[in-house]
């Protein structure tokens, strides 16, 4: 990539460790003053606000891209408010170190991590605010608070008598924080645990949801750029005589990441970029092909390479030995906002609205890209169309900070939906080769998996391969293999095509657990046992695997047959602190063509926020997987990706969308994550539904019918 | 100057006839509830009204819109059905990011608009031109069934 985006990623390196200082104390924090509004508005800390109407405005400082955090994290600040759930709005925060996510040390939004990390802090930010309210109203009531209780956004006296948060507000703002406040019991939730409605849908039916294309500021330019059509290209020459002779046209400009044609509107813009006649050095990977990766990868994965986990002696004798090679592919995110940021780089300034899941790391890397302190950098996040990973990516921000601070005018950059699926920051292509052991009972005893793939942590600029040279992100999901077989070793052999990875929702676990529950399903047909069974033999010591394994067995009446045709296959993984098992029916066409009916999850997160959201983020997650098991594909020709937009990188559409239904497990465990657990066993789900209709073993993805086809 | 009919407004732009009806809107008359996805009428994110047909206006060239009745979600309450449709999405809590759900209702709108009680085969023929990324489509589909019903009652959702 280019010497401007290596010198942000340094810097991304800094900001986030500079910012990984502490954890966020909730209540705490200073911050109060910075977001205080009118004097009638009692704002106890960053995160709530109550007005003297009743209003309660929940100032959320991560990103809404659909997983609900916008609706999660006033839902925890409500409950230990009492609030009354109708009187609550959300606000999108600022960034600001106040704003941190606990789990990262910056603000920023990925990783699952929203409700994991906010669990406690907005809870407290909650009950300080109440216990603030009530001090106020027992002042008014020259009473103690122990004799005041709280329902719904009132303050009741034990006579009866009751003061709503909003006629108290003012008398509340003159208050003390207190230090230290009680949380509630679960079992006194009234708000947690049940499907409230989301926050943003109204503005997300009419029209009115603002997301970061939706910008536009007085003087802006559209800016869209050319890019090297082979990773690590350079541009040789520019002829942009057509490009500037295109009305509304008004500037092309050259920057590290390309060839920018700046105009009045996209339409202008689009149409200038595409009359540029450039010639490009493609530089050291003009021969990338996507078979040359498989051939680097395999070749990895044969050797071997660091070791991540050892236990036994993976040569052990055994009366059975099967191995496999598994691989998938690079993918692309495609989320359905194009990729885009808008910048206004001012003399003391730089205002960025943008649709980003790494608002706190981009004040570092665009005050840096800006030439100005990023406390002075102002990052308005706007809805997200779509994340999925790819809006933690600084591409599109630094690049729209360099063309705005080059033209002088706010420019809003704009990828095309080829630009967006050619601009790599994909999901790694991966292989893995496995070798299994059974004993003369059919019990397994030993399993070795060797990964190759190139390394995300590295690829991502704030992290580094850890000392002992494992990419944790290339090998989670193998590496924390929950079956009891005692002889177990994974190792890691990292390649690098020279493409540039990044997170894809669910990240390693997105490929390894496919290969790792197919590699597991074959073990059980080797071993001459029913799947389902056979994994929850190993899984006696894991009582959150086995317990979502059973509940998805169940509801999908695993052993009960199904109409003629019509096959299941199963699978289960943990990634993000939750546990998800899926039952995939399925059928395969004479043709080939796969038609999948319907798809049971099982989950277990802990204790549950909210039960519809996280029932809408496994079937989102499903669908996600889906897409990338049945067409996901990006691949490489003469250094080139060959895909460029629906047609050539198809998605699941409604008619093909099986039905799906989510159970969920009770819980009194800490809440896991939710935006990503339930992409990890789909694929295998569905692949080894595929062998149970076919006899044939998918071990590369995404899904070949010509494979499949039977007479 | 071209003269067009926008959620029932007379309007008259300098913009040239070859310029996608999308650009249109978004940019000269910054109506941005109309999405841009794909640019080639793949994904449906751009999906307005022409004189009541669903169209992809990445694809329409102003020329081609001139003279009609251009309906965009902007105005998509004010329509017996949209309404209804509207009503239907917010009662299932349909979008997730959102960003696709102006082009999915559009596309809804004009189906119950033309076939008050669809099939699934309707549904799928009807809306499968509409891409979700975050797999909204069963939530599409009852939403699209409960406003059938809720219009075949003569009443809301």
């Amino acid at each position: 990539m280019s010497a401007i985006y290596n010198a942000s990623r340094r810097d991304f390196l800094k900001t986030s460790v500079l910012a990984g200082g502490g954890l966020i104390l909730g209540f705490t924090l200073p911050g109060a003053a910075r977001f205080a509004e009118a004097a009638s508005v009692f704002s106890p800390n960053a995160y709530i606000r109550i007005a003297s109407n009743g209003r309660i405005t929940v100032v959320c400082g991560l990103s809404e891209m659909g997983q609900g955090v916008h609706t999660a994290i006033p839902m925890l600040v409500a409950e230990e408010l009492d609030a009354d759930w109708s009187s609550i709005e959300v606000k999108q925060a600022p960034a600001d170190p106040a704003f941190n996510n606990p789990i990262f040390g910056m603000q920023a939004t990925g990783g699952s991590t929203s409700v994991r990390g906010h669990w406690e802090p907005m809870r407290k930010a909650g009950a300080a605010a109440r216990a603030m309210l009530v001090a106020a109203a027992a002042g008014k009531w020259k009473s103690k608070p122990s004799d005041c209780r709280t329902e719904k956004g009132m303050v009741v006296h034990k006579s009866g008598k009751k003061l709503s948060y909003g006629r108290l507000a003012h008398a509340a703002a003159k208050l003390a924080v207190p230090a230290e406040v009680k949380l509630k019991n679960a079992k006194d939730f009234r708000i947690l645990g049940t499907s409230m409605k989301r926050l943003d849908t109204p503005a997300k039916v009419n029209g009115t949801a603002k997301f970061g294309l939706d910008v536009r500021l007085p003087g802006m330019l559209t800016a869209v750029m050319a890019r090297p059509p082979v990773p690590g290209g350079k541009v040789v020459s520019v002829d942009d005589a057509k490009a500037k002779a295109i009305p509304g046209v008004r500037q092309v400009v050259q920057i590290p990441g390309g060839v920018a044609v700046l105009a009045e509107g996209f339409w202008a813009a689009k149409q200038g970029r595409d009359a540029l006649e450039i010639k490009w050095d493609d530089g050291p990977n003009a021969a990338l092909s996507s078979e040359g990766v498989s051939r680097m990868l395999t070749e990895g994965a044969g050797k071997g390479g660091a070791v991540g986990r050892s236990a036994g002696d993976v040569g052990l004798s055994v009366a059975k030995r099967l191995q496999a090679v598994y691989e998938a592919p690079y993918l692309a995110h495609a989320c359905m906002e194009p990729m885009n940021a808008t910048v206004w780089v001012k003399p003391d300034e730089i205002e960025v609205w943008a649709g980003t899941q790494s608002q706190g790391p981009s004040q570092g890397i665009l005050g840096k890209v800006g030439g100005i302190a990023p406390g002075k950098v102002k990052v308005h996040t706007m809805y997200l169309g779509g994340g999925f990973g790819r809006r933690f990516a600084p591409d599109f921000t630094v690049d729209a900070t360099l063309l705005s601070k080059i033209s002088g005018k706010p420019v809003q950059l704009v990828y095309t939906r080829e630009d967006d699926m050619k601009a790599y920051f994909y999901r790694p292509a991966s292989v893995t080769r496995f070798v299994g052991g059974l004993d003369s009972r059919g019990k397994a005893v030993s399993l070795s998996a060797s990964v190759a793939s190139p390394s995300i942590m590295e690829a991502s600029g704030f992290m580094k391969l850890p000392p002992d040279g494992v990419d944790q992100m290339a090998v989670e999901g193998i590496k924390d293999c929950p079956y009891d077989i005692p002889n177990l070793r994974v190792e890691y052999a990292r390649r690098e095509p020279g493409v540039q990875v990044w997170f894809w929702r669910s990240v390693g676990h997105s490929q390894n657990l496919f290969f790792l529950e197919s590699f597991v399903d074959e073990m059980a047909v080797a071993a001459a046992m029913d799947p389902y069974e056979f994994r929850r033999e190993l899984l006696s010591k894991q009582p959150r695997y086995k317990g979502v394994l059973e509940l998805a067995a169940q509801k999908a009446e695993w052993g009960k047959p199904l109409p003629a045709g019509v096959h299941r296959g199963i699978a289960v993984a943990q990634s993000f602190g939750s546990y998800v098992a899926e039952v995939a029916e399925v059928s395969v066409g004479k043709d080939g063509k796969v038609k999948v009916h319907r798809i049971v999850g099982a989950v277990d997160c802990g204790m549950t926020v909210n039960p519809e959201i996280v029932r809408r983020q496994v079937e989102s997650a499903v669908v996600y997987g889906l897409s990338a098991a049945l067409y996901g594909r990006i691949s490489f020709k003469d250094g080139r990706v060959e895909q460029s937009n629906f047609h050539d990188y198809p998605v699941l559409r409604i008619d093909e969308m099986p039905r799906v239904e989510v159970h969920i497990a009770a819980s009194t465990e800490l809440p896991g994550g939710m935006g990503e657990p339930g992409l990890p066993p789909l694929a295998p789900a569905l692949t080894n539904a595929i062998f149970a209709a076919t006899g044939k073993r998918v071990r590369k993805l995404p899904i070949d019918s010509d494979q499949l086809k039977h007479a | 100057m071209i003269s067009l009919s926008i959620n029932g407004k007379k309007i008259k732009v300098k913009d040239s006839p070859d310029k996608p009806l999308l650009w249109v809107l978004r940019d000269t008359l910054g109506m941005t509830g109309t999405k841009f996805g794909c640019g080639v009428a793949l994904c449906g994110a751009c999906t307005v009204h022409l004189d009541g047909e669903p169209v992809r206006s990445c694809s329409v060239p102003l020329s081609a819109a001139a003279g009609k009745k251009v309906v965009t979600i902007e105005a998509i309450a004010a329509n017996s059905v949209g309404k209804v449709v509207q009503a239907a999405w917010v009662k299932h809590d349909v979008p997730q990011c959102g960003y696709c759900q102006s082009g999915q209702i559009m596309s809804a709108t004009a189906l119950l608009a033309k076939n008050k009680k669809p099939s699934d085969a309707d549904i799928d023929a009807a809306m499968s031109g509409n891409i979700c990324r975050c797999g909204t489509y069963n939530q599409i589909r009852a939403a699209i069934n409960d406003a059938a019903q809720a219009m075949s009652k003569g009443g809301r959702t």
